[in-house]
């Protein structure tokens, strides 16, 4: 029984860092529709920058992520605004031919200049330290600020969404991209802070995925994978909706390991797939496709 | 389905025709280039032979995804399970039941087959980018639910002894007639099993376009809800291209991994090789023409023979040339070209003649 507890407590945990791999893909599929398949390798690019950054300023790993993310929301809008913004519209395979041209550029471009050795961002005693919930369950300090942070994020992106003028912004345009045009919606500057915001997201993940395991330069389709698993199980345009999603991705990866190690992501998948038979909307869609 | 064959409505004095003044003696050609590919074993070298072959195998890709996506609007970033599955029944069919691996190359088509209805009724549920990624997760599933059969190497794969691959039909005859060794003798098979198959391919999907069933994929592709109001069952027609699509794919897979005679989860189902690289091909000759994917093709082909040496500088410039294209030649090379010279290999639509004119 206990096994099975400790499984599920670690699958939630794990849920939060897929939905913080997933929420800027929420972010941006949810308002322009994009389908960005260099999403995973952008999370492993976040990461080496962050590791460059601590090398180069002698900064731990949390602060070099601070330092970090006004470059990439810079990073971000510049991509949408010169290159992603040109891509879009009715038809689905340009979008999904020029991100797959990312994913390798970015892909090769890391294995050239950092090489196919393992990293990993050392953050210290935290990494070690966990909580004692009962004699036999035990809960990692870690883990549990990534699920806050996915919180966090989650929360701050839904302050955005329903608070803000940026975010009315948003919503119209998820809604009816000519409709909020007519309205004098400037979208491409308009997509193009969504991304610089999908980036910031993208690199606060990629602090916990460096953090929470090693990382190569090959290691990002992989990711993108759990996040869009997250993003369209939990429904298109709703940030809880994803949390959800990533817990339930990351509970049946748990689950399914505890059965027999090499059925972990196996069981992601099929829980994926099962959910998209049964409401193929995903399970909180806020916005219609 | 209602008929579509626009005849009935035209007078006597017009007729429907798909020549144009090209078409017929490029007709000629192609038969020419053909029959030139088939008699090339004799007089070429090995080299050749194993480029030819994977020349072969990336063009019947390229065609199939290009009929899938280009034609049915069913954009899939996961035929690499379809690749994968024929490159593992290949090895099933051939260690485990000890059939001749031409015999289970035709096998793996079939069951192929039959494996995409249940995978069609999930896929089928989802529409665009749900359908995108959900047809790449279905393929992880068939990677890792084929990493755990032991028999066929696990996770780490297997390879195939030359007790299989010398069993080969025909490869003594062709020893003898060609005096080659077993190994070159082994090419040539496989080299006119993947030319048939690239041949075999494009007259299938020429076919294809130019039936009844052809007919309802344009309607589709230029607008899925006038095609259903006028009657076409789209969801039909998009099943029949799709279960037909995974034979083939899974057919070339089974070549493929008979070539290559070692087989791995990742490598079967890699969506680097199968789809990015088949992708690629198709966009940069031309999505939606038949034209299109043999250009790509010579191009992708080029790129690698001369650049592959680079590593990963190769596969950034390859990157960036299909985002180069999709920004600046959505249509392609072949787009490009057909559109300024008026160019058509292999005519698909139906024009409408006049006798008076004809």
């Amino acid at each position: 029984m206990i096994v099975w507890v400790d499984a599920l407590i670690e699958g939630i945990l794990l849920g939060g860092l897929y939905a913080l791999f997933a929420a800027g893909l929420s972010l941006i599929f949810g308002i322009m529709r994009l389908v960005n398949l260099a999403h995973g390798d952008l999370i492993v690019l976040a990461a080496f920058v962050i590791l460059t950054v601590a090398a180069w300023l002698g900064l731990d790993p949390f602060a070099a992520t601070l330092a970090a993310l006004p470059m990439m929301f810079v990073a971000g809008f510049a991509l949408q605004y010169l290159l992603l913004d040109r891509t879009l519209g009715r038809d689905l395979l340009p979008p999904l031919l020029v991100t797959f041209g990312l994913s390798i550029i970015i892909e090769n471009g890391l294995l050239e200049i950092f090489s196919a050795d393992s990293r990993r961002l050392h953050a210290g005693a935290i990494e070690t330290a966990s909580i004692l919930i009962s004699r036999d369950i035990s809960i990692g300090v870690a883990p549990l600020i990534v699920l806050g942070s996915a919180v966090a994020v989650i929360l701050g992106l839904n302050l955005v969404f329903y608070r803000t003028a940026l975010g009315r912004a948003f919503r119209a345009t998820s809604d009816d991209l000519e409709i909020a045009q007519l309205m004098g919606i400037d979208h491409p500057r308009i997509f193009s802070v969504a991304m610089g915001l999908a980036f910031v997201v993208v690199t606060i993940a990629a602090l916990y995925l460096g953090m929470r395991a090693n990382f190569d330069p090959t290691i990002g389709p992989g990711r993108l994978l759990y996040a869009f698993e997250a993003v369209i199980v939990g429904g298109l345009g709703s940030f809880w909706g994803t949390l959800a999603g990533g817990v339930i991705i990351g509970v049946a990866q748990t689950v399914g390991a505890q059965i027999n190690p090499e059925w972990q992501i196996l069981a992601g998948h099929v829980a994926f797939l099962v959910v998209l038979v049964l409401r193929p909307r995903g399970l909180f869609p806020r916005a219609i496709d | 389905m209602a008929d579509l064959t626009p005849t009935a409505t035209v007078p006597a004095s017009f007729r429907i025709e798909r020549k144009t003044g090209a078409s017929a003696a490029v007709a000629i050609a192609v038969w020419l280039i053909v029959a030139a590919l088939a008699a090339l074993p004799v007089f070429a070298g090995r080299d050749l032979v194993e480029e030819l072959i994977f020349v072969f195998y990336m063009l019947a890709l390229a065609q199939c995804w290009n009929l899938l996506a280009g034609y049915a609007g069913l954009v899939s970033v996961g035929q690499q399970a379809f690749v994968g599955l024929g490159g593992y029944l290949l090895f099933a069919l051939t260690i485990m039941a000890g059939l001749d691996p031409l015999v289970a190359i035709v096998l793996a088509g079939a069951i192929a087959a039959v494996f995409a209805v249940p995978t069609a009724l999930i896929l089928f549920r989802l529409r665009g980018a749900y359908f995108a990624i959900g047809s790449w997760v279905v393929a992880e599933v068939y990677r890792l639910v084929l990493a755990q059969f032991k028999q066929l190497g696990g996770g780490t794969g297997t390879s195939l002894g030359p007790d299989i691959t010398n069993a080969v039909f025909a490869i003594d005859w062709i020893k003898s007639l060609l005096d080659v060794r077993t190994p070159a003798a082994r090419d040539i098979v496989s080299y006119w099993v993947a030319g048939a198959l690239a041949v075999g391919t494009i007259w299938l999907i020429r076919l294809i376009l130019r039936s009844r069933l052809g007919l309802a994929l344009g309607a589709i592709r230029d607008s899925e809800d006038a095609a259903e109001s006028v009657g076409v069952d789209n969801l039909r027609v998009k099943l029949a291209v799709y279960i037909v699509i995974a034979a083939a794919t899974g057919m070339i897979g089974a070549l493929i991994y008979l070539q290559k005679a070692r087989i791995s989860p990742d490598a079967a189902f890699s969506v680097l090789d199968w789809t990015a690289y088949i992708i690629v091909i198709v966009v940069i000759g031309g999505i939606g023409t038949i034209e299109g994917p043999i250009l790509g093709t010579i191009v992708f082909y080029l790129m690698q023979r001369y650049l592959a040496s680079f590593g990963a500088w190769y596969l950034i410039l390859l990157g960036a040339l299909a985002i180069a294209v999709m920004l600046f030649a959505p249509k392609g090379l072949w787009g490009y070209l057909s559109e300024r010279y008026g160019l058509v290999l292999f005519p698909i639509r139906r024009r409408l003649a006049s006798e008076n004119h004809a």
